[in-house]
């Protein structure tokens, strides 16, 4: 039990999927302007993320492993995601409307987002078993969920600030991003694993 | 276009990092050495170029409607091609890379120029394409890697550049330094192309 809160908790803080491990920076600059987007995206990823990282490692266990069709991982984690991420869409819309149209534009999205290939890669690496990997995934999409919001929260301000001409869009957003990171890091030693 | 001007528009006018931003997660996470952003730069350029080249010759064949899971499949090939080459062969690097080796699949350069280019156009130009891209995309990888190793470990390609006495500014190694250089980076060239 323990275990699975070290898990949970280091993927949150200590190796913050975005802030440390640089996986779904994509998403982490280009949703993040607003509070209200930041916290959407957050949702879908977190709900996508816990999904996707059981599916893949039953997946890879169950089927994978036992074939030794390991060479193929790559490729089926990949489209296990995609299909994933259109499935949870088609039922979402079915079963609560109103969650859809929160999370409706960014689940498309989630699909080329790196952190959930890297989640199931590293559910790999690591060895988790499917308990670990529900743990895993919860705490990395919590992770992202918090960098996005943090980060949101930061760019809302920075729009009313007299940023150097030269340095205003991307430059100041990456630049903050690393201060953010550096707060981060404060909570390494937090954990061991 | 001449196809010169195909080759050239990577390095700079449509340079996938600096000016685009994208493929932005194995750039943060693997420059931490000037060597790391070649090999980095190079797998992606080879699986760049394959899946060009692949989905050029396929592009009368693949019905617009599953298109984009089928560029996938396609990038997803060479990524294992590359990913099983570079841990047999250097092991070294692979181990250093890791995760952003298979990660290749989903930088969203090779999907884009896919997308954008290949799919419209004939094999000769979407090699071409494929290549000039790539490489700048690995130049772009090793500035930002050698400016983030002479000052963090004072070295460049492993050559000692700074001497002995030289403080090292260890959190140009670490994640943050990572954001902040290339920040800094981004606002010079927002200034150099004002100036």
């Amino acid at each position: 039990m323990l275990h699975l809160f070290v898990i949970f908790l280091s993927a949150i803080l200590v190796n913050n999927f975005v802030l440390t491990r640089f996986l779904g920076i994509c998403p982490f600059l280009g949703v993040s302007r607003r509070v209200e987007t930041a916290l959407g995206m957050g949702m879908a990823v977190i709900f996508v993320m816990t999904l996707a990282s059981l599916v893949t490692n039953l997946i890879y266990n169950l089927v994978l492993v036992p074939l030794n069709l390991l060479f193929l991982h790559i490729i089926t984690f990949i489209l296990v995601i995609a299909s994933l991420v259109q499935l949870v869409e088609i039922v979402l819309e079915k079963i609560s409307p109103a969650l859809y149209r929160a999370l409706g534009i960014y689940l498309p999205l989630i699909t080329t987002n790196c952190a959930i290939l890297g989640l199931a890669l590293l559910n790999v690496i690591k060895g988790h078993n499917a308990i670990q990997a529900i743990f895993f995934g919860l705490g990395a999409g919590i992770g992202f969920a918090l960098a996005l919001l943090i980060m949101a929260g930061i760019r809302e301000r920075l729009e009313l600030a007299d940023v150097p001409v030269a340095l205003q869009g991307a430059a100041i957003t990456l630049i903050t991003a690393g201060l953010l990171s550096l707060a981060f890091m404060g909570f390494s030693g937090l954990v061991k694993l | 276009m001449s196809l010169q001007k195909e080759f050239t528009k990577g390095f700079f006018a449509e340079n996938p990092i600096f000016r685009l931003l994208l493929g932005m997660c194995p750039t943060l996470a693997v420059t931490t050495a000037a060597i790391n952003g070649v090999a980095m730069g190079l797998a992606t350029t080879v699986v760049l170029v394959g899946s060009n080249c692949t989905i050029s010759l396929l592009r009368r064949l693949i019905p617009p409607r599953v298109r984009i899971p089928a560029f996938i499949v396609i990038i997803a090939s060479f990524v294992t091609i590359i990913d099983m080459l570079m841990a047999g062969f250097f092991y070294e690097l692979h181990k250093v890379l890791g995760l952003f080796i298979p990660l290749i699949v989903v930088n969203c350069i090779i999907l884009g120029r896919a997308e954008a280019y290949a799919s419209k156009n004939p094999l000769l130009r979407s090699l071409i394409d494929g290549l000039g891209m790539g490489l700048g995309f690995t130049i772009s990888l090793i500035v930002l890697g050698s400016i983030r190793e002479i000052l963090g470990s004072g070295t460049v390609f492993g050559f000692a550049l700074l001497g002995e006495g030289y403080p090292l500014f260890i959190v140009m190694l670490l994640p943050p330094g990572a954001f902040i250089v290339l920040g800094l980076l981004l606002g010079l060239m927002n200034r150099l192309r004002k100036a």
